[in-house]
């Protein structure tokens, strides 16, 4: 791991990877839009609502998985005090804030014609929406000084604290009683019908790719900051 | 009730965010490392 411990050598990594990460991203995202909008079949109960899944699930998903990866980084940046950690944690904040709140809307959306209302305050909606509001605080702090030592610590900390949200949205469908229904996809198999389910995982991917490449392009930008930083310093000096 | 505005009104919400994501991390990368470039090659 401290192999990529060197901004360096990150950077000649990142460079070409940002592309190639970024490219079959949108091109799975636009295809899987478009399968989802017109060659899925209408639902039973739900209509045609069920097209809203295609971009529902995966910023869920993402928005979740966003706040997984900032636990992580933190962790890494507090015990192992690896450099890039706490750029990476930083560099997750704003696409994981997007997507939890594409997930808030769009469910909002999906919630008007098939419960209808827009909004309930029970356990999934309203532990989504403290996430959602974990990640204001996360970029507020992170951004809280241009003297990054002390500050990432506390953001760090933060960042870990927060994660004890993570198994509450994925759990609240089943403690608590719930407009929102329980999990359809779980680790032992799928209640989605196929027709659904394929082009759902392909909507995963591309949201997962791009994601990945939006945050690469945020540690880039934070890195040379960084650069631009300490050129100036020394050109102050001289 | 008719359903389609309710699905347009979802993915126009997902293009825009990601629209809005995609530009502002591509323009704030290009702008730091260009200027970081410029900044290297200054004596």
């Amino acid at each position: 791991m401290h192999r990529f411990a060197n901004p360096a050598r990150f950077l000649r990594i990142a460079k070409p990877l940002t592309p190639a990460l970024f490219w079959p991203g949108l091109v799975l995202t636009l295809v899987a839009c478009i399968w989802g909008i017109f060659f899925t079949p209408t639902e039973r109960l739900m209509g045609d609502t069920v097209k809203i899944i295609f971009v529902h699930v995966p910023a869920a998903w993402l928005g979740m998985g966003g706040w997984t990866g900032i636990a992580i980084a933190s962790i890494v940046q507090l015990v192992w005090r690896h450099p890039l950690a706490g750029v990476s944690a930083r560099a997750i904040a704003v696409p994981g804030a997007t997507f939890a709140a594409i997930c808030l809307i769009t469910g909002s959306i999906w919630g008007r014609p098939t419960w209808g209302t827009w909004w309930v305050w029970d356990g999934r909606l309203t532990s989504m929406l403290v996430l959602f509001f974990l990640y204001l605080g996360y970029i507020a702090l992170s951004n809280a000084s241009s003297d990054k030592g002390d500050t990432s610590r506390v953001a760090a900390v933060f960042g870990i604290i927060g994660a004890i949200n993570i198994p509450i949205i994925n759990r609240s469908v089943i403690w608590w009683e719930s407009q929102h229904q329980k999990a359809s996809i779980t680790l032992s198999g799928s209640s989605i019908d196929s027709a659904y389910l394929v082009p759902l995982f392909v909507a995963v991917a591309g949201f997962s790719l791009l994601f990945s490449a939006l945050v690469l392009m945020r540690m880039r930008a934070a890195l040379a900051e960084m650069r631009i930083e300490v050129r100036m310093r020394r050109m102050a000096e001289d | 009730m008719p359903h389609a505005p309710f699905i347009i009104a979802s993915f126009a919400v997902a293009g825009v965010g990601m629209t809005w994501l995609i530009v502002s991390s591509y323009l704030s990368m290009r702008r730091a490392e260009g200027f970081a470039a410029k900044l290297k090659d200054r004596p």
